[in-house]
């Protein structure tokens, strides 16, 4: 086994050990904590891929702001601990089944897909996930829904302004 | 690397998004659960990115096939931090008005 296998496995057990913890912690806090670990994993798989872009902004963004904002809101809300009322035993394992469900049938989906039979994917060459091509690409031919993005976030920050001021 | 072992990877990661969202009720952990599933799909796209730009490179050596998915994820990234912020702040005024983030106060919208 490679080098790059043995970070595959060992970062994809840490991402789903570490979404698993996120589901059966009781706290919330907890859950956002692990939350967090899951997002450095994928940023792992990230830079595993040559995406070092999408590396940093994903912990930039992701690990970094959204998280801060889960956890603030959190704290501000002051969930108690024992104070999360409980699904029943047969939602929660309907849901758990339904889920399960879910991922065999899309698991036996790929395993019979033709087209994705002995495809292999570039590991740790290619430049596409470096910021000079992302960059020429994202200024050139994206640019307009880049600038559209920017009033996305005007707006939102105006909508949630407006609704946490009621 | 397979393919499949990425796909294999993100589509557990989802699962387990979709799972966290039908079992609890706290709507804090019902949206950090869509954020999860958000980042499994993200994942999946760069990988298929890096499928198509490595047999793209075989014909051209200059090729920037593959570039758009990993637009496309910023893209997503953008969009999901101006959701969660406008969804946090629904959130904190459903505290404000029932007290409670439990997802069952929501069945009955009115009042």
């Amino acid at each position: 086994m490679s080098i790059i296998q043995i970070l595959f496995f060992a970062l994809s057990a840490f991402a789903i050990i570490s979404a698993v913890m996120v589901l059966i912690s009781k706290n919330p806090i907890h859950s956002v904590l692990w939350l967090i670990l899951v997002f450095f994993a994928i940023s792992g798989h990230y830079i595993l891929l040559n995406a070092q872009f999408l590396a940093i902004v994903n912990i930039i963004v992701y690990a970094g702001a959204i998280m801060v904002l889960f956890l603030f809101v959190i704290m501000l809300i002051n969930v108690k601990k024992d104070s999360e009322p409980q699904k029943q035993f047969l939602v929660k394992l309907l849901g758990v089944v339904a889920g399960g469900s879910f991922l065999t049938l899309l698991v036996a989906l790929v395993k019979q897909t033709g087209q994705l039979q002995g495809r292999t994917l570039l590991m740790k060459d290619g430049v596409i996930g470096l910021i000079h091509p992302l960059g020429k690409a994202l200024f050139n031919e994206y640019v307009v829904p880049f600038e559209i993005s920017s009033v996305l976030f005007l707006s939102a920050m105006v909508g949630a302004v407006i609704i946490g001021k009621k | 690397m397979p393919i499949q072992y990425y796909i294999y990877l993100c589509l557990a990661l989802f699962s387990i998004g979709v799972t966290g969202v039908l079992t609890r009720r706290n709507a804090i952990v019902v949206f950090m659960c869509i954020e999860l599933m958000l980042n499994a799909v993200n994942l999946l796209l760069v990988a298929f990115s890096k499928m198509f730009h490595g047999y793209a490179l075989i014909e051209n050596t200059t090729s920037t096939t593959g570039i758009d998915a990993q637009i496309f994820v910023f893209f997503i990234m953008v969009v999901a931090a101006a959701e969660v912020s406008v969804g946090l702040a629904i959130i904190v005024m459903m505290y404000r008005n029932t007290h409670s983030v439990d997802i069952n106060f929501l069945n009955r919208l009115k009042n």
